[in-house]
């Protein structure tokens, strides 16, 4: 560390805006994790650029002191790219909920994930719409009753994780508001992550949704309900670790008992497997409600990042065809004179 | 093989008119585009109409096939590409049927008679062949097999007839080289480049080229060619250029200009898309472009890119603004500089993709919801839209607001000589960035210069002015989210001012008005040129007749009403249902009459000459 070194506290992130989520709501807690973070990898705030969509998570970017664009519903990935295609030197965030990215937005985000445009994108997954005040959302349960299904609702959701496998996002963590460490865990992953990383955060709702995953996260049902995810280890759970996930004949996940199948039986966490088949069947595990769900990284691989190819083309084109000349471009192609 | 080997002595014409028409696989936007070029080059003055269906390939030899290009070229300096053309070249019977209805009066047509067959004539619905049934009359028709001297023509070079018969268009393009004394050499360069890697294509073309041009020569079908001087231009350098390579090329100067990276997001769209690809090639300009997944996201991207510091443009077509309409919005409430191109086609919804129109007008004005002012620039000809560019480049930057810029599909695939402008003589565009707080110690990002009203630019990596912006509506001043009712009211106000105060930024209407007219006639966009070439027929008919045109139509130039006020007539042609029209009897209470024309072509100089008569 040079003797100049700044350090940074919580509060060097914070604006002078009054925070203006509902008491109690989950985003809370993700906020500070994330101010959290930045404080602990001393994030300079002037390089850091916030961009949201719409809804309640998208206000975010007022209440950090870097930054920001609170852009329109859906669009949050577009608008970052642009950023991140001018100025790849930025660290760009982007936030939103269920609604703004899988529904109205879901075209952006597998798009930039695709692409694999070196975005952090934080979405905060409360299955609810919470600004419009509470109608179901593209990962509402089916039969869930909302203002807009009183017969229940009859929507497939999708599953966030599994989606964002099939864009073949590089990075792809979940977490969930309960666990500062593994929230800040899997944030500074995705933070030190080339190119673009998806991280889903369980939300609570605590007024159109509430205890939507109390079922996982409370702290009594955690071991049984919450796989953790770790690189090159068997995959178990359960207080004692006595539950296990292993390989079926089709590939499938399963849940198992460690002493019944022996330990060499449990499939191994691998997140650096380029081949995106494994995680996402580790993926599908969360199929159900009232299933043990992982959480964790679940896939961190390398792949030529968006920016940075864009960037290698400008710097080829200049040395093959020199600094741009303006005269010379328009007299391009047959020209005549005329005396 | 010169234009001097002819023994036959070429009688000079002032212009001539031509159209080139054929099924959309005979290659006639090609044949077309070369004869354009060599007359360019030789100091024609021209006007191009490339005319062409929606489908990439729609059934061989029925008239929705049918693709045309005409030409006009002349000694002088000419407006337009010309109402009727002089000479159709009809490659099959679908070609004669769309457009002998246009062929001028004792006009000449020159037909691939091999086409003449009966499958042919049955696929254009024809009972029995024009050629035959004395319907032709009024034309002076010449029919050469095109067909068959092409496969003579090649048929030593071990081409396969299949293949042989698509070089025809060369055959007519020789042809038509020799009756208007076109220079050879370069033709023969660009078939030699072109088709460097297919030699078997190449020898072909060349075969059939020289084929053509030998034929003309040889079989005595005209008393002599003809021959089309010089056109006596104001002296520089010249190029051929369309609109949208014009506008490309706007882009990439107002780059250079305000010393900004460009970066253009965009997705593919007729007739929009080759300003993409042209941009996508100047990578050593610094120019990024992103091929987007939607229109949106385009728009998105460019917003982005503005918010890092970036000159951010965004071009499509009509369909492509309703989706961007959202994104435009949000630009004016960031106040972030924007160019929004709409290379405007025939609608509503899908309409004419591959056509034109000036119908977009009014989205521009109004297509956002609430009050969301947007400054509008249009383009007048082809290589105007070079300067139009820079223009809505610049109103953008120094405004910090998002501009339209309006071009149409004429003006994007019709081309005309243009004078290179000296790069050192272009508008300086200064920008400069905040990097300093601005209220106290704080950064406020709404705080506007008093003049312009334009907020200050601050770019993310800058320490101390982290801010944030957004669609919400903004305190003035601090730019922190306000809902206060008169705050709102302020901020509408300001918004509209400021681009309300852009009319004193920008050149007052010009009014050409020789002789005291009564009459008005005002245009906007791409009527100018047909525009000017009526009013100068009616007044070559001894009839007073002012013109003006409209680069900036929001603001409007600050004398436009006094300039309306002057005429007790005014005619305003545009190619919609009257849409400036409304707008300027809207503004200055003037009783402005419309003329329309929605047809996905441009006005012919005489349909507008004779609006003018009638209301003289």
């Amino acid at each position: 560390m040079s003797e100049q070194a700044v350090t940074f506290t919580r509060k060097d992130y914070q604006t002078d805006q009054e925070v203006r989520w509902c008491p109690g709501c989950g985003d809370y807690s993700i906020l500070a994790a994330v101010q959290l973070l930045f404080a602990e990898q001393g994030i300079q705030p002037e390089n850091t650029v916030f961009v949201s969509g719409i809804g309640c998570a998208a206000r975010f970017p007022y209440y950090m002191e870097t930054y920001g664009i609170h852009s329109i519903h859906g669009r949050a990935p577009a608008v970052a790219t642009g950023v991140k295609l001018a100025r790849p030197e930025l660290d760009v965030w982007v936030i939103g909920g269920d609604g703004d990215m899988l529904s109205i937005g879901g075209n952006h985000l597998i798009h930039a994930l695709r692409r694999n445009v070196g975005l952090k994108i934080v979405m905060f997954n409360n299955q609810i719409y919470g600004l419009t005040k509470g109608q179901y959302s593209p990962t509402s349960e089916q039969g869930k009753i909302t203002k807009s299904s009183p017969f229940g609702s009859i929507d497939q959701p999708f599953n966030p994780v599994s989606l964002a496998l099939g864009a073949e996002a590089t990075f792809i963590a979940r977490a969930h508001d309960m666990d500062r460490k593994l929230m800040m865990d899997v944030l500074r992953r995705a933070h030190e992550h080339e190119g673009a990383a998806f991280v889903e955060i369980y939300q609570n709702c605590n007024v159109f949704n509430d205890g939507a995953f109390e079922g996982l996260t409370a702290k009594d049902v955690r071991a049984d309900m919450l796989i953790d995810l770790k690189h090159g280890e068997p995959i178990r759970f359960g207080a004692e670790g006595e539950k296990g996930v292993a390989l079926n004949e089709f590939g499938e996940c399963v849940i198992v008992d460690v002493a019944e199948v022996g330990v060499d039986r449990l499939l191994v966490h691998d997140e650096h497997r380029y081949d995106p088949t494994l995680a996402f069947a580790i993926s599908r595990l969360a199929e159900h409600p009232g299933m043990p769900t992982p959480v964790g990284v679940f896939r961190d691989v390398a792949r030529p990042v968006y920016e940075v190819q864009s960037q290698q083309q400008l710097a080829l084109a200049s040395e093959r065809d020199g600094a741009g000349d303006l005269a010379k471009l328009i007299a391009s192609g047959s020209t005549w004179t005329v005396n | 093989m010169t234009p001097d080997s002819t023994s036959l002595k070429p009688e000079p014409l002032k212009q001539v008119v031509i159209r080139f028409a054929g099924d959309s696989g005979d290659g006639m936007q090609l044949t077309g585009d070369r004869f354009t070029d060599v007359s360019a080059a030789f100091g024609n003055d021209l006007q191009t109409l490339p005319n062409y269906p929606a489908e990439i390939r729609a059934p061989a030899g029925t008239v929705n096939g049918v693709s045309s290009f005409q030409v006009q070229i002349s000694d002088h300096d000419i407006l337009t590409p010309g109402d009727l053309p002089t000479v159709l070249v009809a490659m099959n019977p679908a070609a004669l049927k769309a457009n002998i209805g246009e062929l001028a009066p004792g006009g000449t047509l020159l037909v691939n008679a091999d086409a003449f067959e009966e499958r042919n004539l049955e696929k254009a619905g024809y009972q029995a062949s024009p050629l035959e049934d004395g319907s032709l009359s009024a034309f002076r028709v010449i029919q050469v097999p095109m067909t068959s001297m092409t496969l003579e023509a090649t048929r030593e070079l071990g081409v396969k007839p299949r293949d042989a018969e698509r070089s025809k268009n060369f055959f007519a393009l020789g042809l038509l080289s020799w009756l208007y004394t076109r220079p050879v050499e370069p033709t023969i360069a660009w078939i030699e480049k072109q088709f460097a890697k297919r030699e078997l294509v190449l020898g072909a073309n060349l075969a059939a080229f020289k084929a053509g041009y030998n034929f003309g020569d040889t079989a005595e079908l005209w008393e002599h060619p003809y021959e089309i001087a010089p056109a006596s231009l104001a002296p520089g350098t010249y190029r051929q250029i369309t609109g949208n390579l014009a506008t490309a090329y706007g882009f990439v100067a107002a780059g250079y200009l305000s010393k900004l990276p460009v970066t253009y997001a965009s997705y593919p769209i007729t007739p929009a898309s080759d300003v993409l690809h042209e941009l996508s090639k100047h990578k050593n300009f610094g120019v990024r472009t992103l091929q987007c997944e939607d229109e949106i996201s385009a728009a998105g991207v460019a917003i982005g890119a503005a918010f890092a510091g970036h000159l951010a443009v965004t071009g499509t077509s009509g369909p492509g603004v309703d989706l961007k309409s959202e994104a435009m919005g949000l630009a004016v409430m960031v106040e972030l500089p924007m160019v929004v191109l709409d290379v405007q086609r025939g609608g509503p919804s899908t309409g004419l993709p591959t056509k034109t129109e000036q119908a977009d007008l009014m989205l521009a004005m109004y297509g956002r919801h609430g009050e969301a002012p947007m400054p509008i620039v249009a383009a007048a000809t082809p290589s105007d839209c070079f300067d139009a560019a820079i223009e809505a480049s610049r109103i953008a930057l120094k405004y910090r607001t998002p501009v339209l810029l309006l071009t149409d599909g004429y003006l994007a695939n019709g081309a005309e000589p243009w004078l290179l402008p000296d790069v050192e003589s272009l508008p300086e565009i200064s920008v400069e960035f905040q990097t300093e707080p601005n209220h106290g110690d704080d950064y406020w990002p709404y705080l506007r210069d008093p003049e312009t009203l334009a907020r200050p630019w601050a770019l993310p990596g800058t320490p101390g002015l982290m801010h944030r912006v957004g669609g919400i509506e903004k305190q003035d001043g601090t730019g922190n989210v306000n809902y206060d009712p008169v705050n709102h009211e302020t901020m509408m106000h300001l918004r509209q001012a400021k681009v309300a105060g852009i009319a004193a930024d920008i050149a007052p209407v010009e009014v050409d008005d020789p002789d005291g007219a009564e009459l008005l006639v005002l245009g906007w966009g791409s009527t100018w040129g047909v525009a000017q070439q009526a009013v100068r027929q009616a007044r070559a008919a001894g009839h007073k007749v002012a013109h003006a045109h409209l680069r900036h139509l929001n603001p409007f130039p600050a004398n436009l009403g006094e300039v309306l006020a002057r005429y007790p007539k005014v005619l305003v042609p545009e190619m919609n249902l009257g849409q400036l029209s409304r707008l300027v009897r809207a503004e200055y209470l003037v009783d402005a009459k419309s003329l329309t024309k929605v047809q996905g072509l441009p006005f012919r100089a005489s349909e507008i000459e004779n609006a003018i008569l009638e209301m003289i």
